[in-house]
């Protein structure tokens, strides 16, 4: 026996409730969304050509994006080269001899830079490697995706650090084990985990970012060698190609970005579950 | 007694008083609330076996019994407030007024049923959002601030918030927030108020003004509380329930449990053997 | 460190020399950003010269006369971040309520995980799928369905290429859904459980309980997430470059094409000629930087406080 309002209170929240429901579900359809209609539109222009051959000259059907597939790694590579260590070294700094001050200082650059748009960080990069040398290159567009890599690898490398128990600590200095000695065979192989899974995730963050190589790495029609000349990458040949007029164009970036967001979901995928089998995900 | 005021209640509760004085006078009162042959799980873990007791009207019932023997369990069944666990499952039957509140809509039984809960949890609202919170969703139609000041002169709050009714919940002590956590509960006029611990978090001013208050709610609402406090539940309460691990060892009226305890289990308990 | 030692003597056991690199490498960081901050002032230089604080109210973008005003990019930027969060913080709250309150935690966990690969899908991914789906729907779904009813709102004027501030904005509202989403249900987890069960004591439903004392308990940290959102919003470059329609014009239809900050620069950074067009865009850099760290900042400020007074008050 319930009273009117008590029966309309109690629909509201029923249906409240369904609505909140529906609101997560179409959040996460979207992903699927996404995936699905790369798939679909994508899936069938990926074929070996595409990895294989350079891009067609304009309005040309056919040809690939070799040279944007070699490019990219070779920038990730040499961002990782430059981001990595910093970030690490950095960290184990932070987590193993700084004092206070000095530790919220580097975490709040650390921070600051974390979240400066890619864009500006592009900025920056072309100031710094691209004006001063007159040319677009491949290690500028690696200086600008290694900066995006420092603060990740540096704040998950302090905090997983500072999570290694004490009593393992300990005991290898109780070995007598000097401070450099306990860290290098002790405490970081402890924290292995969790930060090779920082450095896979900041990397899959910047092998998708197109803003901050389009004035540094700029792009390549051909291939590009070694690294002082403009390199074409994938993300910034999605962009021109979808922005083109050409349908072929089109398609190829359809497969393009299938292939980058392949790319990017299975190192973030892959990264969350060594993660899940190992230490809990500090928070950012 | 009239009959008719007198809802039915099951031979156990009255047979669980153990001794004859007791189970007249049991038999004697109206029992608001009634539990029977009630048993308890959390997932495959049983917590509550087997009891039977009354929650007796306008008196206050008071649960003792060492950590873990399930006192705040039994005391969340009252107002189904279990269900907010996932794997919790109960067996039996408990009577509000004669009508079984597993059969009843949840929400409309807990506007009846009240609950004050162990450490003080107000609103993060003013003072009076925090007393007028159960009026208003409730489509209270008088005035709400005369509900508000009535609550709060029976949570003996009143005369300390007057003026500050729109400060922030947060800026009241301890002892006050609780009182308000009670006003709070009173506002939608519960037939039954339970209190899981009220005291437990505060300090021994504070426990002293709450339970000279619970004295006088008496008359107000009926009243079901836990505590781990013996010397609390000997001043306060007029029957008292001694669980000992999920079960019922001894149900009587509070001065005959404390002075004359016909278990000695009971003993133990309350000359502090154990607990 | 045990001082009584010198420092040569520690240097020979390695500790010294490993506590001074890595020290380099920390302040490298500090370096770095000082850095950036240091170049985006500099080269903006002419600019703040030549136009002073009227770069920000000129609403003139004319490389050929050397004009260069940064209001029509402010007002691009601001009202695509508006109709974004807009769309997202309704749709973002919502699901955060779900995956915090109803959910149980394995279909919460999962969900959540699954919303977290939706925040690591490049920028550019998002720009594809606004060319070539959310431009053609808004040409036949969107824009009749607004315009033919409300057309006479100046915000829902004129007509539609299909790009403009309001595809800018639905492509940024999926954007950041994500970033709504993943705090709020963290700060909602984090509200402690008798605020609930009081509510839920006093005869609410579990909608009252929810909406009138969990999200009111967590209001500050969710308005932290609207704020990460916003600032993620701003910076976004390839999706709105792609969508906004690249005209430097202030206008009041949402379907009319615009520009932002990040998209003029994306795409005239490389054609820029001369000096004052160069410095011109940097000066903009300068300023989406400011926000952004203005906006971030405080973000973090408002989680948390939240967190904390979670841990505080029920805990």
């Amino acid at each position: 026996m319930m009273d009117g309002r008590l029966r309309w209170r109690k629909f509201v929240s029923n249906f409240m409730l369904a609505m909140t429901g529906v609101c997560a579900i179409v959040s996460v359809l979207v992903l699927f969304f996404i995936l699905g209609y790369l798939l679909f539109n994508g899936g069938t222009s990926i074929n070996w050509d595409f990895f294989t051959k350079l891009p067609k000259p304009v309005g040309e059907t056919g040809g690939g994006m070799s040279n944007a597939i070699v490019g990219s790694g070779k920038i990730l590579l040499m961002a990782s080269i430059i981001g990595v260590p910093i970030g690490f070294l950095g960290g184990i700094y932070l987590a193993e001899f700084s004092g206070k001050g000095v530790a919220s200082v580097v975490r709040y650059a650390a921070d600051l830079l974390n979240g400066v748009p890619s864009i500006v960080i592009g900025i920056f990069a072309y100031s710094l490697v691209v004006l001063p040398f007159k040319h677009f290159s491949a290690y500028a567009g690696a200086f600008a995706l290694g900066i995006m890599m420092i603060p990740i690898t540096l704040r998950s490398t302090e905090e997983f650090l500072k999570s290694v128990p004490r009593m393992l600590r300990e005991g290898a200095m109780a070995l007598g084990a000097s401070r450099w000695k306990t860290i290098a065979t002790v405490i970081v192989p402890a924290a292995y985990r969790g930060i090779m899974t920082a450095i896979l995730l900041a990397l899959a963050r910047v092998a998708g970012e197109t803003a901050p190589l389009l004035f540094t790495a700029f792009g390549n029609r051909f291939e590009s060698h070694g690294w002082s000349q403009p390199t074409a990458t994938l993300p910034v040949m999605i962009y021109t190609y979808a922005v083109s007029p050409y349908d072929d164009w089109h398609r190829q970036a359809w497969a393009a970005g299938l292939v980058l967001l392949g790319l990017v979901l299975i190192i973030n995928i892959l990264a969350r579950t060594i993660l899940s089998r190992g230490i809990a995900v500090p928070r950012s | 007694m009239q009959a008719s005021a007198k809802p039915e209640f099951s031979v156990n509760i009255v047979t669980n008083m153990t001794t004859p004085a007791s189970r007249e006078t049991a038999a004697a009162l109206p029992m608001r609330m009634t539990i029977s042959k009630l048993n308890f799980f959390y997932g495959p873990k049983q917590i509550l076996f087997d009891i039977s007791m009354g929650i007796a009207d306008k008196k206050v019932t008071a649960l003792i019994g060492p950590s873990g023997c399930g006192k705040s369990t039994l005391l969340r069944t009252l107002n189904r407030m279990y269900e907010t666990v996932g794997t919790s499952r109960l067996e039996g039957e408990i009577l509000l007024d004669g009508q079984n509140i597993l059969a009843q809509d949840v929400t409309a039984l807990r506007r009846r049923v009240g609950m004050v809960f162990q450490r003080p949890n107000p609103f993060p609202k003013s003072i009076f959002d925090n007393v007028a919170y159960g009026p208003r969703i409730n489509g209270y139609k008088g005035s709400l601030a005369d509900t508000v000041e009535k609550s709060l002169r029976h949570a003996a709050l009143w005369d300390e918030v007057k003026d500050h009714l729109h400060k922030s919940a947060y800026e009241l002590s301890g002892g006050q927030q609780q009182r308000l956590c009670i006003a709070r509960a009173l506002a939608v006029e519960p037939e039954v108020l339970l209190m899981d611990e009220p005291c437990s978090a505060l300090d021994p001013i504070s426990t002293a003004k709450i339970e000279e208050l619970m004295v006088e709610l008496k008359n107000l609402t009926t009243i079901a509380i836990v505590t781990h406090n013996m010397q609390q539940a000997a001043r306060v309460s007029d029957f008292t329930a001694f669980l000992l691990t999920g079960q019922i060892i001894e149900f009587s009226p509070t001065p005959h449990l404390f002075t004359t305890p016909s278990d000695p289990r009971t003993e133990a308990y309350i000359t502090g053997r154990f607990g | 460190m045990s001082g009584s030692r010198s420092f040569l003597a520690k240097l020979r056991n390695g500790d010294e020399i490993v506590r001074l690199i890595t020290l380099i490498f920390a302040a490298t960081v500090v370096l770095i950003t000082a850095a950036l901050v240091w170049e985006l002032w500099a080269n903006s230089a002419l600019p703040r010269q030549k136009f002073g604080l009227n770069f920000f109210v000129t609403s003139v973008w004319d490389p050929i006369m050397d004009q260069f005003g940064a209001l029509p990019f402010i007002y691009g930027t601001m009202v695509t971040s508006a109709v974004a969060l807009v769309i997202a913080v309704p749709l973002g709250i919502g699901a955060a309520i779900f995956l915090a309150e109803l959910a149980p935690p394995r279909v919460s966990d999962t969900l959540q995980f699954f919303i977290d690969l939706l925040a690591a899908v490049p920028s550019v991914i998002y720009g594809l799928l606004g060319v070539f789906i959310v431009v053609p729907l808004m040409r036949t779904v969107i824009y009749p369905a607004l315009n033919k009813p409300f057309g006479y709102l100046p915000i829902f004027k004129g007509p539609s290429y299909g790009v403009g501030f309001m595809t800018a904005g639905i492509v940024l509202a999926i954007m950041v859904i994500p970033y709504i989403i993943s705090v709020s249900r963290e700060v909602l987890l984090s509200v402690p459980r008798d605020q609930r069960e009081a509510a839920l004591a006093l005869g609410s439903t579990r909608w009252e309980s929810t909406w009138k004392v969990v999200v009111p308990f967590a209001k500050t940290g969710i308005m932290g997430s609207i704020f990460l959102a916003l600032a993620r919003a701003l910076g976004e470059t390839m999706a709105v470059t792609m969508v906004i329609g690249n005209t430097p014009k202030i206008a009041a239809s949402l379907f009319a094409p615009g520009y932002s900050i990040a998209a003029v620069i994306a795409n005239e950074f490389t054609e820029a000629t001369g000096d004052l067009y160069l410095q011109s865009l940097i000066a903009l850099g300068l300023v989406l930087f400011l926000l952004t760290f203005i906006l971030n900042g405080l973000a973090r400020l408002l989680i948390v406080v939240t967190t904390q007074k979670g841990s505080e008050a029920g805990g």
